[in-house]
């Protein structure tokens, strides 16, 4: 390649650019640039020419207009009126949501499969190599679309789980009455933050804090004085105890809530209320809908066999006047109000609520038709989460065990030999080593899995593709712009994977001398 | 000294004792089984757990399949006949699997796809075991690709000859120019004889000869391949495609010339970060915009190329690996004997680092093959496409395990003996290297 020729005297000589090899490079390149060029400029001819030929245009405005469709799972609030921009980012946010369930449970079932299938357990290693040959072998969209098909058609519906009159149902509900698992989707508990949600939140960002400075401090004392400290358990009490003891706190110290019923009597219970309404009569709630009054009274209504009906109003001021205005003849008020004068007329049951909790969960209950309550993880989620888990997993799990094959046999025994017990050899010897070896590949399966869970078109998971690459195009008829975009995406997306993975190479580099 | 010990210490033995078995507990089925299976509580606990999932597996998919029936003309009949006991219902498959293997492919003329797989063994075995196939099966090699494209599509054979002739007009030419001429003169004179070929002589030659010896075989569509043969002529043809134009790919990015380079380095990482998915609809919505008006041809060829693109860069990329692994002393070699560019990585480089990616190869072309299954989303009819039909009729609602555990194996025979090659040849390096 790089070969030394005499220097010409003589002047230059066209022949040169072809046999010289100090300008045969440049001539090659601009040879290769006028031709990329000339591609170039035919590509994008024949896009006006045919784009003037269907009478478009190339405009990214689309993206503020109204969309006009609806999104069946979204994160942020979205409702059709809003643009095709927002929800595009519905789209991605989905994407990301199911990318990111993917990677955690994918890093989880690969590191134990990897690691047992290292186990000296004949069968257990066995059963693993079962589950990585047959998941990597058999094509990611086969298990999306089984999944999926297992889900709703061997899964009960919700009419199975109603309560027969011989005291049998059909399908039962999981873990205490809490999840469901039926062919419209996964029923499960849904959080709802109370008063104190935000000390308790804070209460926690603050113990995550005294980890890493507890870390700190045990790994620099541990290079000073050769000390070791017990960082994993204190690790675990700091994450633990903390927030528990002021949640128990806080539950403890509220106060039950006053439920003024309108055209109630001193002294009654809610159910008593609900009986002197008579037979035809119904207990109307004013709530505020998303918090924790909400829930709670629906659950006390719910559990005193009334027949009962919520309103809802923007605030506890809104809930007074709905009351007064007849329109609801039960409010919740803070401990200390005195229950006549608001509303006028009003009465205090004798049963209240309790309030304050920082955080309630709202279960799933059956109702008319289907589960209300809780929180509906739909079929086309679950199915595209499990299977990319799993199958990634699969990869991972190979990933992992090639890794720890990778670190050679001398040097658990180089530490067996300094007298390290095995599970600190693991730590300080094998791990550091093997993470090494595993940490790129794994990246780089993250990133396969977010590809991937644009497989999402096989359930009709609204993902970035079906919104901005799916719905939008079709609607407004701009493909040539959303599918720049869709792929602008997914390509910022990698390139930003890869520059973080460049940067963990960087450093965990062996430093050569 | 044995008989003088014997006397002074009596307590000594006179002769070896014969050798005993080692304890019941040290030998045989206990000794593997305490080592394996209960060396500890954890091992013990996890032995029962996976023996309890094995169980759970087995006893339902055993009867399950026990009572499957083979022989319904839809699932309500299969449900008759199975009268409640459990069972599978493979009658789905004994009535479909023509559909879900060669898709609409006319059934007599099953033999061609399956002569056309016959001759892609012949042709890859002298690649894939050079040192046990003699190498003039190299020409079953070239020939296979314009027989098969004969095979599976129909028409004329002498429309495939000549294309092939083409070839060989370009490669005489080069060897008739290249001594003579040089390099680059001889590169460009051979492409326009393949040009020229194409161009003139095929479209004035071919019809006659067709006309004197017909060698007819009856046209079948695009539109009628299906099922698995769709598959694997899409997996197939990217690959082989995809392989030459990886090579160039991989040498661009290794190029210390700046333009080629970074033109290569933006196409490898523009196709890799996209999903496949997208560039099937990419092909599908927005190639006829950067075409010519008027131009249209065969989804499936669109597909074909899309996919050759795709899997160009990561093949690239398998041999960019292969490159970088050869030690430096391999390239300063070539330039010190006086090798041009393309000498040395013709007779040096290319040969070893060709033979270091074929794995790396053969997995991408795994994850190719597993990747075709995507083109049912722009309307191909590829099994997991027909096992959506089939699930969408009325004889069949409400069937999907019969389906999908016979595509899966079909997907997982292949694959899987793809991965064992691909180890093999891993363990035959590793050897060798040592």
């Amino acid at each position: 390649m790089a070969t030394t020729t005499d220097p010409h005297r003589a002047g230059f000589r066209l022949s040169q650019l072809v046999y010289d090899t100090r300008y045969r490079s440049m001539t090659i390149q601009i040879v290769a640039l006028v031709a990329l060029i000339v591609a170039g400029w035919w590509l994008v001819a024949n896009v006006v020419q045919n784009l003037s030929a269907l009478g478009k245009d190339f405009d990214f405005g689309f993206l503020s207009s109204r969309a006009g469709y609806d999104i069946n799972q979204t994160l942020i609030a979205y409702d059709n009126s809003m643009s095709h921009g927002r929800a595009s980012l519905v789209g991605i946010l989905n994407t990301l949501l199911v990318a990111f369930m993917g990677c955690v449970t994918a890093t989880v079932l690969g590191v134990i499969a990897g690691v047992l299938r290292l186990s000296r357990n004949w069968i257990v290693a066995k059963l693993m190599a079962v589950y990585v040959e047959g998941f990597r072998n058999v094509p990611l969209l086969l298990w999306i679309v089984l999944i999926f098909a297992v889900m709703t058609e061997s899964t009960p519906q919700p009419r199975d789980f109603r309560v027969l009159d011989d005291g049998t149902s059909a399908a039962s509900m999981l873990l205490g009455d809490t999840i469901a698992i039926t062919n419209r989707g996964v029923f499960i508990p849904a959080p709802v933050w109370g008063s104190g949600a935000l000390v308790l939140g804070l209460v926690f960002l603050a113990s995550l804090v005294a980890i890493w400075a507890y870390r700190r401090w045990a790994f620099a004392r541990q290079e000073r004085t050769g000390q070791i400290a017990p960082v994993f358990r204190v690790s675990l009490v700091l994450f633990l105890v903390p927030t528990i003891l002021v949640f128990l706190f806080m539950a403890f110290l509220s106060d039950r809530q006053t439920l003024v019923a309108y055209g109630g009597a001193d002294g009654q219970d809610l159910a008593g209320f609900a009986q002197a309404l008579g037979p035809d009569g119904r207990v109307t709630a004013c709530v505020v809908p998303g918090t924790t009054q909400a829930l709670l009274v629906r659950r006390a209504l719910r559990n005193s066999d009334a027949n009962f009906s919520l309103v809802e109003v923007a605030d506890g001021e809104a809930a007074i006047a709905a009351a007064e205005a007849g329109e609801c003849n039960l409010i919740s008020q803070p401990p200390g109000v005195d229950p006549a004068t608001i509303p006028a007329g009003g009465f205090a049951l004798s049963d209240g609520i309790r309030s304050g909790n920082p955080v309630e969960f709202d279960v799933p209950v059956l109702g008319g038709f289907n589960f209300e309550g809780g929180l509906q993880v739909r079929n086309s989620l679950i199915a595209l989460w499990l299977a990319l888990s799993l199958y990634t997993g699969a990869f991972i799990a190979e990933i992992v065990r090639g890794g720890i094959l990778a670190i050679s046999r001398g040097q658990s025994e180089a530490a067996f030999a300094l007298g390290l017990r095995p599970n600190r050899t693991m730590n300080l010897v094998i791990l550091p080593q093997a993470l090494r070896v595993i940490i790129p590949p794994l990246i780089s399966q993250y990133l396969n899995l977010t590809k991937n869970s644009s497989l999402a078109i096989a359930v009709g998971y609204m993902d970035v593709r079906a919104t901005l690459g799916g719905i939008t195009i079709n609607q407004t008829g701009r493909e040539l712009e959303g599918m720049l975009l869709l792929g602008g995406f997914y390509l910022g997306l990698s390139l930003l994977i890869s520059g973080v993975l460049n940067v963990y190479n960087n450093r965990v580099k062996l430093k050569e001398r | 000294m044995s008989d003088t010990h014997a006397q002074t210490v009596p307590y000594v033995r006179e002769s070896m004792l014969p050798q005993a078995e080692p304890p019941v507990a040290e030998r045989g089925v206990v000794k593997w089984i305490r080592e394996n299976l209960v060396s500890s509580w954890l091992n013990a606990i996890l032995t029962l757990v996976s023996l309890y999932i094995i169980w759970w597996v087995v006893s339902h998919v055993w009867g399950w399949f026990a009572g499957s029936v083979w022989n319904a003309g839809s699932l309500t009949e299969c449900r008759e006949i199975l009268a409640g006991e459990e069972g599978a219902c493979f009658a789905v498959i004994a009535e479909r699997w023509n559909q879900l293997v060669f898709g609409f492919y006319p059934p007599e003329l099953y033999w061609r796809p399956l002569l056309a797989l016959a001759l892609f063994f012949a042709a890859i075995a002298p690649v894939l075991f050079p040192e046990r196939v003699p190498r003039a099966m190299f020409v079953v090699t070239a020939a296979m690709p314009f027989v098969n494209v004969w095979l599976i599509w129909g028409g004329s054979l002498w429309g495939p000859i000549f294309v092939a002739l083409g070839f060989v007009a370009g490669w005489g030419a080069w060897r008739l120019a290249q001594p003579r001429l040089g390099v680059l003169a001889g590169a460009i004179l051979s492409v326009l004889a393949a040009l020229l070929w194409w161009g003139v002589v095929t479209g004035w030659a071919s019809p006659d000869f067709a006309r004197i010896l017909p060698l007819d075989l009856q046209r079948v569509t695009s539109r009628d391949i299906g099922g698995f043969l769709l598959s694997t002529i899409i997996g197939l043809s990217a690959i082989i495609l995809s392989l030459p134009l990886g090579i160039l790919l991989a040498l661009g990015r290794q190029s210390d010339l700046f333009i080629i380079n970074k033109v290569s380095v933006a196409f490898i990482e523009v196709i890799r970060g996209i999903p496949l998915i997208v560039w099937l609809f990419t092909a599908q919505l927005l190639l006829n915009y950067f075409l010519p008006p008027g131009t249209n041809f065969d989804l499936l060829l669109r597909v074909i190329i899309m996919v050759t693109l795709f899997s160009a860069a990561y093949i690239a990329e398998v041999v960019r690996g292969g490159l970088a692994a050869l030690p430096r002393g391999q390239y300063e070699g070539a330039d010190s004997l006086g090798l041009s560019y393309w000498q040395s990585m013709r007779l040096i480089i290319l040969p070893q680092a060709l033979k270091i990616s074929i794995p790396g190869i053969v997995n991408t072309f795994i994850g190719l093959f597993k990747d075709t299954t995507l083109v049912v989303f722009i309307g191909l009819l590829d099994p997991i496409g027909f096992s959506n039909a089939i699930r969408a009729s009325t004889d069949w609602n409400g069937i999907y395990w019969e389906l999908f555990v016979f595509i899966g194996v079909l997907f997982f025979i292949f694959c899987y003996s793809m991965g064992r090659y691909s180890l093999y040849l891993e363990k035959k390096l590793s050897r060798e290297h040592r």
